[in-house]
């Protein structure tokens, strides 16, 4: 049998990875990074990087990045809230996760936005738990009616308490790091267990072009420390806050996450860091940031095969629209991203449900997205020689009018050589007629409805219940919100 | 060269995103002794009006934009401290107070709209971005300016622009003060919602709705 070929994507020739990786560390070394943590700047001066205290403009020299680089390991492995289910990100394989952290929810009746409320984001984690394409759960909506200085922690406490994926997730202050943490650890039952295991995932974002602000670069600190991967999320805007080229983006890219490496490993040595981010096409019209528009998608796909090409885990934003509603442009824009980030073997892809430059969610959207990242599951898996001879044999005692479609061979391996249509339309035009014309979005709405009236959140210990609560408790507390008490959920 | 050919020599400076051209001439029609406040009204405004148009038509992208405007201000660095000088003050009307609002660190859209504003004719005080509700008044009171414009790109910072409002009547200063919203989350249903004076889509369009609040052409 001849193996299957994994279809891969890569848009880079293997001169201009090893061009953009140098002229990365070269920026490093000749401009540098402004890190506003003073931590982080100790680090780096105690790791020799040439630190200017009075601005926080850090240098690396390549001995730093290389030495850190290898201390980094080439795959992080993500458990499950049971601790059983193991989801190896690295190599070329793919995970989705829902695009995290919108503030509204898409209303299906109307077509309108509004604001997310508590009851929204538990049926969005309910409804993940339901997919079987979205391997990870995403911190993905903010709850408006939770105070601002706990929504961080909030919407990691709602999601431990009512999925049993692993989450991508990620602080919006400082403070938010401890409780976050020990929420992960309460779950596992200890912060070794929790080092052992990894439960989640932080995202921290470098500001554009070449900075670490306080907040991010303490939460490669603490993450590196505590054993929880960092993703590394570069977010260059082609000529506004990186090089309109995508080539110089990828520059920066580079540059921004290497450094970003650098700070995880001098605070805690073979720290697990995912080479991610959310750079998008800067749209020259609308001063706007579209994660739909085919160059982002150019962007991530180069950026991850230079990722590879570091012997790194990689993540990207991809698989989600800037439309407004479910609309044809929510569609293609998703279809394409998740198709392309497949290929290219981006190993979590953030982007399933999400609208309008990352700031929507939709519950429907984000059962069509897990039909397409079915799809995007089938294309990578690529076409198998099942038999051998492939097909010869089928042709023995060849009739006219003969048809397949009893033949032994068909049952044998239909289900394994194709996908269940989902929620694609495929009836005939007349069925479809007397089946009340329903667009896919209809479908999804019945089907949201259906998952959620069938689903049974996986029980959670009642110990460890108590213990998310206690601590969330605190945290409301110690963040001067006295009047916080857990939900009825 | 006639004054007309000056004149469009400076017009085409900005249009082109000149600077040194733009600044240049301006520096010449100093030496040279020419009405300032014609230079400004024949020469360059003409140039940064059909830049907005230029924009309107589809043409010009955002990087033309800025240059432009970039070309303006360096054309109005020079002509500026002259007319003071001269007491004649072209820029009467138009003192503007702008910063990203409280909570949010977004400030491209806020950069572009006061790049605009000064190119526009108008005194820009850009106070940068998460800048505190206080701040705003604080900067307006002493300036003495005449608008105040917030921006904001979430939809849970664009709660800030309501409390600002809120902030000034609590003040007895709404009336003072000419008020407009922009960013991304916010529209024009919002800016009636919340009482404020104006709202724009984008820099052209809010060069237009402060010229129309400052009564000007």
């Amino acid at each position: 049998m001849i193996a299957t070929r994994r279809p891969k994507l890569e848009l880079l020739s293997e001169a201009l990875v090893e061009r953009v990786v140098e002229e990365g560390l070269a920026l490093l070394e000749r401009h540098g990074v402004l890190v506003e943590n003073r931590e982080a700047l100790g680090l780096l001066s105690g790791a020799g990087a040439d630190v200017d205290p009075a601005t926080g403009l850090a240098r690396m020299g390549r001995e730093l990045v290389e030495d850190c680089l290898a201390a980094t390991p080439a795959s992080v492995t993500l458990f499950d809230r049971t601790g059983t289910k193991a989801f190896t990100v690295g190599g070329d394989e793919v995970h989705f996760d829902p695009g995290s952290a919108a503030v509204t929810i898409l209303e299906h009746a109307g077509g309108t936005q509004r604001k997310a409320m508590t009851s929204d984001v538990a049926d969005l984690y309910r409804l993940v738990e339901t997919l079987e394409h979205l391997h990870f759960q995403s911190t993905a909506l903010i709850a408006s009616d939770v105070p601002s200085p706990i929504a961080d922690g909030f919407r990691l406490y709602l999601g431990l308490i009512l999925s049993e994926k692993p989450f991508v997730t990620g602080t919006f202050r400082i403070e938010g790091f401890g409780p976050m943490k020990d929420f992960l650890a309460a779950v596992r039952g200890g912060e070794n267990e929790l080092r052992d295991k990894p439960l989640a995932i932080f995202d921290a974002c470098p500001s554009p072009p070449l900075k670490w602000s306080n907040l991010t670069a303490q939460s490669l600190i603490d993450a590196a420390r505590a054993g929880i991967p960092s993703e590394l999320i570069s977010m260059g805007m082609t000529g506004a806050t990186s090089p309109t080229t995508i080539a110089g983006t990828l520059v920066q890219h580079v540059a921004e996450n290497l450094s970003g490496l650098v700070i995880c490993q001098l605070a805690g040595r073979g720290a697990p860091v995912i080479f991610g981010g959310s750079p998008s096409s800067f749209d020259m019209r609308k001063g706007t940031t579209p994660m739909g528009a085919i160059e982002t998608m150019m962007i991530d796909a180069a950026y991850a095969q230079v990722g590879k090409r570091l012997g790194l885990p990689t993540h990207a934003y991809m698989a989600l629209s800037d439309a407004k509603i479910n609309d044809p442009q929510a569609g293609f824009e998703t279809a394409f991203g998740a198709a392309i980030g497949a290929l290219a073997g981006v190993n979590v892809i953030s982007g399933p449900g999400m609208l309008d430059f990352e700031s929507s969610q939709s519950l429907e959207k984000l059962v069509i997205d897990d039909g397409i990242c079915a799809m995007a599951y089938r294309l990578i898996d690529g076409i198998a020689q099942r038999d051998d001879p492939i097909a010869l044999g089928l042709f023995e005692g060849l009739a006219p009018g003969m048809s397949f479609l009893t033949h032994p061979h068909t049952r044998r391996w239909y289900r394994q050589e194709h996908i269940p249509a989902g929620l694609a339309d495929r009836d005939p035009y007349e069925a479809w007629v007397a089946a009340g014309r329903t667009s896919i979005v209809d479908k999804a709405h019945a089907d949201v409805q259906r998952r959620l009236a069938a689903h049974a959140a996986p029980p959670l210990a009642a110990n460890v219940r108590g213990e998310l609560d206690r601590i969330m408790i605190a945290y409301a507390r110690s963040s001067g919100v006295d009047d916080w008490a857990p939900p009825r959920i | 060269m006639t004054k007309d050919e000056i004149y469009s020599k400076m017009s085409e400076a900005i249009v082109a995103g000149d600077r040194e051209a733009a600044r240049g001439l301006a520096e010449e029609a100093v030496r040279s002794g020419l009405d300032l406040l014609e230079v400004v009204d024949r020469g360059y405004v003409p140039g940064i009006q059909k830049v907005g148009e230029l924009w309107e038509q589809g043409e010009y992208f955002l990087p033309e934009l800025i240059t432009s405007a970039e070309a303006m201000k360096a054309a109005m660095g020079v002509l500026e401290p002259e007319l003071k000088k001269r007491n004649a003050g072209s820029r009467a009307g138009g003192r503007v107070v702008i910063g990203t609002i409280e909570g949010d660190i977004h400030d491209i859209g806020k950069n572009l709209v006061a790049s605009m504003l000064q190119a526009g004719g108008f005194e820009v005080h850009d106070l940068g971005a998460d800048v505190k509700l206080e701040r705003y008044i604080e900067t307006a009171e002493e300036v003495g300016a005449d608008m105040i414009c917030l921006s904001a790109l979430l939809t849970t910072t664009m709660m800030n622009q309501r409390r600002f409002i809120g902030l000034l009547r609590e003040r007895g200063l709404r009336d003072k003060y000419k008020v407009l919203v922009g960013g991304a989350p916010a529209n024009r249903a919002w800016a009636e919602e919340i009482g404020a004076d104006g709202f724009a889509e984008n820099a052209v369009a809010a060069v237009k709705l402060a010229r129309s609040l400052a009564g000007r052409p």
